[in-house]
């Protein structure tokens, strides 16, 4: 079973040089840590920054200077600064190559859920209807099952929708799984130690197992 | 040059009625017009709509009018971790909508620029298409989302002249030269106000035909709502 480190550690491994990169809250905002440095990638904030760079050393944090999780950060050079608008723009007209978010629940068909009414109260949506409604790729990073054991990765989503047919590999701490055009989740690699029938168990939609499933290699995620 | 200056934002906001409605800039606090929202603070003013990314927090930003019971109703994207909203809420005397972000900005450089309404693919198959005309454009389903204008806009940028004429800094930006476009009267507060003729015309990101009052604001908190630094 991955750690969420090991679970970004992972992803880091599909991103490819030049790609404009979008990574939500959560497991997702780990990757940056392990990418490769000789890589050039250009990470986007819905707030309006292309170029973010690492958190700032404390006598250099600025209060106009924030990503989309409220956080303060830094610039890379060659960063560009715009407004919400435009912001969304580059969003869902297909210019953000990747999009790597978290999720409540994922559906065989590639539904997703990304939030939940909590004591009759919606927190909000955010910007995640619009991302993922985009042309560009998107990858779920999140634990496979909730807490409490039952799985996440169910033939129909139980929450509210944020996006439907929109998902297109999942990356779990248990294995690696592509949604299928006609539906269903095709296992692609497993984390080591982990047998395909815990897979199975742990899995609520339709699971597609086809041929050897190999052990995904890690590097030390420390 | 058109002088568009007031003296400050208890001055810019003084006929702003009850039951207005009110584009407020900033995402989380970054970029808010902490000016203009003091200004309110000290006036009777209720049942007041206000559009804003977020709800600010219980004692800052948008919060602040929440508390005070300014609101009839919020229209946002995410309203987080806000106590006193949650309370007014759950009781039924603050009306909440929902928007998804991108559409909410889109709605409002929509609401600035004349289009009535306009086709996104954020929300098809959600609850936020309730309702909503969807058409297949190129084998695509979207849905039909409307403008977005405004009795007023606050507005926060960093420099701005007599003209009106807006520079902002940073993810300050945000919502802010949107809501500038969408609002019937624009009031804009600057960290730094300079004559008109001072700032590079080359560098202006709000023209100053969008902006009807401008001030300088002064004793900014800017607050910082989650402070991460490096290790």
């Amino acid at each position: 079973m991955l750690s969420k480190k090991q679970i970004a550690q992972r992803i880091a491994s599909e991103i490819k040089d030049g790609q404009y990169i979008y990574l939500g809250i959560g497991i997702p905002s780990l990757i940056a840590n392990y990418l490769p440095e000789q890589l050039q990638v250009v990470f986007q904030s819905e707030n309006g920054l292309l170029g973010i760079g690492p958190y700032p050393e404390e006598d250099h944090m600025d209060p106009d200077l924030i990503n989309a999780s409220k956080e303060t950060i830094s610039m890379v050079k060659g960063s560009s600064l715009f407004d919400s608008a435009e912001a969304f723009a580059m969003i869902r007209g297909g210019h953000i190559d990747l999009s790597i978010l978290g999720a409540l629940e994922v559906s065989e068909n590639g539904d997703i859920s990304h939030w939940k009414i909590s004591s009759g109260l919606i927190k909000g949506v955010g910007g995640a209807l619009d991302l993922v409604a985009s042309e560009a790729k998107l990858y779920i990073a999140m634990h496979h099952c909730h807490k409490d054991g039952s799985s996440k990765l169910l033939k129909h989503c139980k929450m509210p929708i944020t996006g439907i047919k929109c998902v297109q590999k999942i990356f779990t701490d248990l294995g690696v799984f592509t949604v299928l055009p006609e539906g269903g989740f095709k296992l692609c690699e497993r984390a080591p130690g982990v047998s395909i029938e815990e897979i199975k168990a742990k899995t609520e939609g339709r699971l597609v197992v086809k041929g050897e499933i190999k052990e995904m290699e890690l590097f030390d995620a420390e | 040059m058109i002088n568009k200056t007031v003296k400050n934002g208890v001055e810019a906001v003084s006929d702003i009625e009850n039951g207005a409605v009110l584009l407020v800039g900033g995402f989380g606090l970054c970029g808010i017009p902490e000016a203009c929202i003091n200004a309110l603070l000290q006036t009777n003013l209720k049942g007041l709509t206000c559009i804003s990314n977020n709800a600010g927090v219980d004692d800052f930003g948008v919060g602040l009018l929440i508390k005070q019971r300014m609101l009839r109703k919020l229209i946002s994207s995410y309203v987080g971790e806000n106590l006193e909203f949650e309370k007014q809420f759950t009781t039924g005397s603050l009306e909440l909508e929902l928007i998804p972000q991108g559409t909410l900005a889109e709605r409002i450089r929509a609401g600035g620029a004349g289009i009535p309404a306009f086709y996104t693919p954020a929300g098809i198959g959600t609850h936020v298409a309730d309702g909503k005309e969807v058409r297949e454009f190129d084998g695509r389903l979207f849905l039909l989302e409307r403008w977005i204008k405004a009795d007023f806009s606050l507005i926060k940028a960093w420099k701005g002249d007599t003209a009106g004429n807006l520079i902002y800094k940073g993810t300050a930006r945000n919502f802010n030269p949107l809501m500038a476009t969408a609002g019937k009267i624009t009031i804009a507060e600057v960290e730094e106000l300079v004559p008109a003729g001072e700032l590079d015309p080359n560098q202006i990101h709000t023209p100053g035909i969008y902006v009807q009052r401008i001030f300088q604001g002064d004793g900014y908190e800017k607050r910082i709502e989650i402070k991460t630094v490096c290790k």
